[in-house]
């Protein structure tokens, strides 16, 4: 029912979710309101992505209800590019942000990093896994190891000698912002520094690409604005890939090449805004009408999302 | 309060509870001019302590309860460990083991002690089992609790860096399971040495738990205190081993710190 609208957006591997959305229990609106916030395709041409979703789709299934997070996502993410995905709560951009760190397999279409298929089967890719770093909203650090062995664990892991792990902790603990701090334990800092352990976790083995889920989110709002600062910087300093999840718009323009806007039930690329300012950015950036008027811009777009969720009788959650 | 004087209230308490104890002891003795051989002067007590521990046979009963609620923990350690590993995983399994572990743990152990001495005999084996039965449970409740509380974030780093099955227990489900672990140790070693006196003074022939009894048939009650006194230092002793395992094992943990932390 919603395939006719969307059908031309439809990149050519989307068909598999196509039959997904068949299998769904979606609610059939009345007729005057069937409406459907219509898919946007980002998908770039052939061979100038690094990260490519190509029709991705997934489908929660419980005992109780089956949920299309996700339908018709494409894609495609240029090498040190910063990307950001907002939306309302529930509209699949967390889901969308762990399906391309590999912690979700999808339903359907196929995620590729650097031109790799990073699933296989039911396993995934290591060397696309390691072009990942991963930054969630909880630090996620262990408590029974200092920030040098947290920062390093994934070297550990890896089976890098353990000069060369100091070597590297020392070195990362540097560009984060934590000298001095090497043998703390993880109780023993503020949140802020908490986040910053786990950036330089995430970069320790010098993926290409970062992938954060509203990694400031916990963070009060000075706080978060001076990481915002520091971030642009590491990504700078790192030449890194950026995919950032956030539900602030405001912070969603002021860090992005190119702003991605889900709209919720089922997640789909509502739109995406490109943002041409330089980068890194100067909080004043923030007081230009170009940024303020994208800023409405996708508000306005939010609460359009919104009402049309309310017209189809869609309770939320 | 600076923390370097707060390290010093639980001493400064201890010492100071145990002289409001002794006033009160004294206190209740004049007053209602109790007979010696309801309660006998604290003085007497401690006499008492100086004439038991001399007595041949003392530490051939601090041996025997001490090896009695050793190897009976251990055991109680290493069941509740393993079993409690694979319920904590496994959950259909943990589910059809509920009732069995419900009603293993509502019956009163205690009362199955005789049962242990008839079946086990009057000698250090049936007082094993007896110490295992009762510090299992503790062990295997608190094993599967934490199996379960792994962080499902911390998991989730483990999965996005491609750890091995291996690793990801070694480096993170091992080390936030120990500190669950080592709470039931903590509750598990005093429950280990009362199965030990109990099982001694209901069904055996040496032992502290058995000196408790040799005392009171002969209504020797400053000798009745004295055991009574030794078997406190006896388990307290053992606690403070615990204790002392976990601010080695787990230092980062909240429950082994004296002083505040950040948050």
């Amino acid at each position: 029912m919603e395939r006719q609208e969307t059908a031309d957006t439809r990149h050519r591997a989307g068909v598999a979710s196509a039959e997904v959305v068949e299998d769904a229990p979606v609610r059939e609106p009345s007729e005057p309101e069937r409406e459907v916030a219509s898919s946007v395709s980002g998908a770039l041409p052939e061979g100038e992505a690094e990260i490519e979703l190509r029709g991705v789709s997934k489908l929660f299934k419980s005992r109780y209800r089956e949920t299309l997070a996700l339908t018709d996502i494409n894609l495609g993410i240029r090498k040190e590019e910063f990307v950001t995905l907002v939306g309302q709560s529930g509209c699949g951009k967390t889901t969308m942000l762990r399906i391309l760190a590999g912690l979700i397999k999808p339903t359907g279409g196929e995620v590729r990093i650097k031109d790799q298929s990073l699933w296989r089967g039911n396993s995934r890719d290591d060397a696309a896994l390691r072009q990942l770093g991963l930054v969630f909203q909880d630090a996620n650090l262990f408590p029974w190891y200092s920030v040098e062995d947290n920062i390093s664990l994934p070297l550990a892991l890896r089976k890098v000698d353990k000069k060369e792990r100091r070597r590297r902790a020392h070195e990362l603990g540097e560009l984060v912002g934590l000298t001095g701090f090497e043998r703390a334990l993880p109780r023993e800092l503020s949140g802020g520094m908490r986040q910053r352990v786990a950036i330089a976790r995430a970069l320790s083995y010098d993926p290409e690409i970062l992938l954060m889920d509203e990694p400031f989110g916990a963070l009060d709002a000075m706080t978060r604005d001076k990481m915002n600062m520091e971030l642009q910087r590491i990504a700078q300093a790192t030449n890194a890939t950026v995919v950032l999840v956030t539900h602030s718009i405001a912070e969603a323009v002021f860090l992005a090449d190119r702003v991605v806007l889900l709209s919720a039930r089922p997640g789909r690329i509502r739109s995406i805004t490109e943002v041409p300012a330089k980068r890194p950015r100067e909080l004043e950036v923030t007081a230009e009408p170009g940024f303020q008027d994208r800023v409405v811009d996708l508000r306005h777009q939010l609460i359009e999302d919104e009402e049309r969720l309310a017209r189809h009788g869609g309770v939320s959650e | 309060m600076s923390p370097s004087m707060r390290k010093w209230i639980p001493w400064i308490s201890t010492v100071a509870s145990i002289v409001v104890l002794v006033i009160i002891w004294k206190l209740v003795i004049a007053v209602f001019n109790v007979s010696p051989f309801v309660l006998p002067q604290p003085e007497d007590v401690v006499g008492g302590v100086r004439d038991l521990v001399n007595e041949n046979s003392f530490w051939t009963d601090v041996r025997i309860t001490l090896t009695e609620t050793l190897v009976g923990f251990g055991i109680a350690i290493v069941l509740g460990i393993g079993l409690g590993t694979l319920l904590g995983r496994v959950v259909w399994l943990e589910q059809a083991m509920r009732p069995v572990i419900v009603a293993s743990q509502v019956v009163p152990k205690v009362a199955l002690i005789p049962l242990f001495i008839i079946w086990f005999g009057f000698g250090i084996t049936s007082k094993i089992i007896i110490v295992a039965m009762i510090a299992f449970f503790p062990m295997l409740l608190n094993t599967i609790l934490g199996v379960r509380s792994v962080d499902e974030g911390q998991k989730d780093v483990m999965k996005s860096l491609n750890a091995s099955r291996w690793q990801t227990f070694r480096r993170l489900e091992y080390p936030s399971t120990l500190p669950y672990i080592l709470a039931g140790m903590e509750v598990g070693i005093i429950f280990a040495v009362i199965g030990a006196i109990v099982g001694e003074y209901l069904g055996g022939d040496q032992g502290l738990g058995y000196q408790i009894v040799t005392s009171l048939n002969n209504l020797e009650a400053e000798r009745l205190f004295a055991v009574i006194f030794c078997l406190t230092l006896f388990g307290f002793i053992l606690y403070l081993a615990v204790v002392s395992l976990k601010r080695f094992l787990i230092p980062w943990h909240a429950s082994s710190s004296t002083g505040p932390t950040t948050t």
